[in-house]
C-alpha cells in the first residue's frame, strides 16, 4: 500500500470515530456498503468461536433499525462517547479490498459524572475501495471487557 | 408510617402486606449478607450453568453461586461436579481460567492437588524431608487428606441445565420448583441436548432483586420498552398468564402475541408510531416451534439466582450473579437445540439483538434498575409501591398485575423474617 493510500485509510478511521462521537448517524450509516456486517462482541466469544455478539446487524437495514431504536425508542441515561482510534495494521490488500485491524478505546461520560473507561477492544475490519471512497464491508468490534457497564446503546 | 427520623433505618417492614416495599431491603449491606446465606447458600437451588458447556470429561467452568466462586467439572464418568473454589489449605481462589479441560486441580500456592469431585489428593512435603537421617516438618501424624477436600456442593442437573446447592439437606431440585414451574421448565428443557452460542455479560449497578422483579413485572414492558410495542411483540392485551410456585418465590409470565400493529387499546406509549415499519424486518423473523405449545413468550424467575428467556425464538438462561448490595452481575447464556437447522440457528442469533446489555428491549431494563437504586440510596427511609391488581397475592389470566412481585417479597419475609 502506498502512503496515499495509507494516509486514505487512517482519515477514515479518524472520520469513523468523529461521526459516531458526534452522534451524527446518517455520517455512520453512509460508511457502511449495503451488503454489510457490524457486529459487537465479547472477545471471550470471539476466540472461543462462539457466535453470540451483544450487537450483530447484518444488513444496512438493520443498521438504520438500530439508529431508530438509539434516538426513538430505548430508555437510557444520556451519555457521550469518546473514541481513540490506534493508526490501523494493514493484514491484506487486493482487488480494492483491504483487510485491517486498528485498537480502539472508548471512553463514556455521562451527565453529572467523569470520564470513564467504557469500553475498549479491536476493530477486525473488511473495507472496500471503491470512487467514493471507502466503505465497510464488515466491521467486527472485539472487546475486553468481561462485563458491559450495565447497557450499549450507541454504536462502538 | 415512616421511619425518617429513624437514622440508621431499622429493618421493620413496617406495611401490612407487600403492595409496599421498604427501600432499606435494597440499601442494606447486613440485609444484603443475611440474603446470601438464606437464599443463595441455604435451602435453595442455584443456576450454576449448561451440560452444554462441559461437554467433555474434565471440562469445567468457573461461575459463582451468590458471592461464592465455585467450579462446575464433568469426571471422567461423565456425571457433574461443582466444588468450591477456595483451596482447603490457605483459602486461596485457586482456578483463575473461567473455562478448560483439567485432569485435577491444582493450588498454584503449595501444589495441593484435588479430583475432580474435590477429594484431596496429596500435599508435598506430608512426611517432610529427611535430613542428616532424620525426618524434619511434616504434616502432624493425624492429619489425613480426606478431611480436607474442597467444599462440595448438592448437584441437579435436568434437561441439560445444572443447579447446585451448598446445603446438602436442600429439598430434592423438582420440589423446589414444585409442580406448576416444572411444567414450564421441562416445556424448554424437554431432553433435547442444548448447543452453547454464547455470552453476553453487564455489571448493573442495583440491588440483585430488583432483576428478579423486572421479569415478574409485567407492567413495564409495554410502557419502558417502547421497541417491543412498536414492532407488536407485547401488548396489554395479549392472551397471557401469570403463575407462581406455592411459595410465591418463582414464576412465570406467560404470553401470546397477537397481530400487533394498530389494533385498539395498544398502548399508553406516547411515542408510539403506527406506521412503523423496521427496515430489515428479519429481526422479528419468527418461526413457530412446536414445543412452544401455544405461548410465543414464557419468563421463568427462579428464585433466587436465574431467569430462563423464551422470547420467541431466542432461549437463554440469565444468570445473577450479586457483588454487594447496590451490584450484580447479569451473564446470560443463549443456547439452541441440537435438532435446529441453520437457519434457525441464526434466527436466533438475530433476535438476540432484542436481548441483553445492548438489546432493543433489555438494555433499558438496566438503566430502570440503576436508577431505581439511586432513588433507594437517597431515601432510605422510603418504600416503593406494588399495587397494580390489587394487594393481595394469586395467579391472574392477565398481565395487569404487580402479584408476582408482592408474592415474592411475602416469600422473602418469611425467610428474612422481617
Amino acid at each position: 500500500m502506498n502512503t496515499e493510500s495509507y494516509l486514505k485509510l487512517i482519515q477514515f478511521y479518524q472520520n469513523y470515530a468523529a461521526m459516531v462521537d458526534q452522534e451524527h448517524w446518517n455520517a455512520w450509516l453512509d460508511m457502511f456498503a449495503e451488503d454489510c456486517i457490524y457486529k459487537v462482541q465479547a472477545r471471550e466469544n470471539h476466540d472461543r468461536k462462539l457466535p453470540m455478539a451483544a450487537l450483530s446487524l447484518t444488513s444496512k437495514g438493520m443498521l438504520k433499525d438500530r439508529i431508530y431504536g438509539i434516538t426513538e425508542t430505548i430508555f437510557h441515561d444520556p451519555y457521550k462517547q469518546l473514541h481513540m482510534v490506534s493508526s490501523p495494521l494493514i493484514m491484506s490488500e487486493s482487488n480494492n479490498i483491504i483487510e485491517s485491524q486498528a485498537h480502539y478505546t472508548v471512553f463514556r461520560t455521562k451527565n453529572d459524572g467523569m470520564a470513564e473507561v467504557y469500553n475498549i477492544g479491536r476493530y477486525i475490519d473488511r473495507l472496500r475501495v471503491t470512487d467514493d471512497g471507502i466503505q465497510i464491508e464488515s466491521r467486527l468490534c472485539i472487546f475486553d471487557n468481561e462485563m458491559i457497564l450495565n447497557s450499549m446503546i450507541y454504536p462502538i | 408510617m415512616s421511619q425518617e427520623n429513624r437514622i440508621p433505618v431499622a429493618p421493620i417492614w413496617g406495611y401490612e402486606d407487600t403492595s409496599r416495599i421498604p427501600f432499606w431491603a435494597y440499601t442494606s449491606e447486613d440485609i444484603h449478607k443475611q440474603e446470601l446465606e438464606k437464599f443463595f447458600y441455604k435451602d435453595h437451588w442455584c443456576y450454576v450453568g449448561l451440560e452444554a458447556e462441559i461437554p467433555q470429561p474434565g471440562d469445567f467452568k468457573r461461575t459463582v453461586i451468590g458471592e461464592r466462586s465455585v467450579i462446575m467439572v464433568r469426571h471422567e464418568d461423565n456425571s457433574i461436579y461443582v466444588v468450591e473454589n477456595v483451596c482447603a489449605h490457605r483459602g486461596m481462589r485457586f482456578c483463575r481460567e473461567k473455562n478448560g479441560n483439567a485432569k485435577s486441580f491444582t493450588c498454584p500456592y503449595h501444589q495441593w492437588n484435588y479430583d475432580l469431585e474435590g477429594n484431596l489428593q496429596g500435599v508435598p512435603f506430608r512426611r517432610g524431608v529427611k535430613q542428616d537421617g532424620k525426618v524434619k516438618g511434616g504434616m502432624s501424624k493425624d492429619f489425613k487428606t480426606s478431611d480436607h477436600g474442597l467444599t462440595k456442593l448438592l448437584v441437579a442437573e435436568r434437561g441439560g441445565v445444572v443447579f447446585a446447592s451448598f446445603d446438602h439437606s436442600v429439598e430434592s431440585f423438582e420440589n423446589f420448583l414444585g409442580p406448576t414451574m416444572l411444567f414450564y421448565y421441562d416445556r424448554m428443557f424437554n431432553g433435547r441436548k442444548l448447543t452453547l452460542l454464547g455470552y453476553n455479560k453487564q455489571r448493573i449497578p442495583g440491588n440483585w432483586k430488583l432483576m428478579q422483579e423486572n421479569i415478574k413485572d409485567p407492567y413495564h414492558p409495554g410502557l419502558l420498552h417502547t421497541w417491543f410495542v412498536t414492532f407488536g411483540l407485547w401488548r396489554a392485551d395479549n392472551r397471557s398468564e401469570l403463575k407462581m410456585d406455592e411459595h410465591f418465590r418463582h414464576a412465570a409470565m406467560i404470553s401470546t402475541r397477537g397481530s400487533g400493529g394498530k389494533d385498539t387499546q395498544t398502548t399508553n406509549v406516547s411515542s408510539f408510531k403506527e406506521s412503523m415499519q423496521l427496515n430489515d424486518p428479519s429481526f422479528l423473523d419468527v418461526d413457530v416451534e412446536p414445543w412452544w405449545d401455544g405461548p410465543t413468550a414464557v419468563m421463568m424467575t427462579l428464585f433466587p439466582s436465574v431467569i430462563l428467556q423464551q422470547q420467541v425464538n431466542s432461549v437463554s438462561t440469565r444468570h445473577i450473579q450479586p457483588n454487594g448490595h447496590g451490584s450484580f452481575d447479569f451473564v446470560w447464556t443463549h443456547f439452541g437445540y441440537e435438532d435446529d437447522t441453520p437457519e434457525m440457528t441464526e434466527r436466533r442469533l438475530r433476535q438476540a439483538n432484542l436481548f441483553g446489555p445492548a438489546g432493543f428491549v433489555s438494555a433499558d431494563d438496566g438503566e430502570v434498575i440503576e436508577f431505581s437504586q439511586q432513588g433507594f440510596e437517597q431515601k432510605p427511609f422510603h418504600r416503593s409501591l406494588a399495587e397494580l391488581g390489587g394487594k393481595g397475592i394469586e395467579e391472574t389470566d392477565h398481565m395487569v398485575s404487580e402479584t408476582l412481585i408482592r408474592g415474592m417479597y411475602a416469600y422473602w419475609r418469611k425467610v428474612m423474617g422481617v
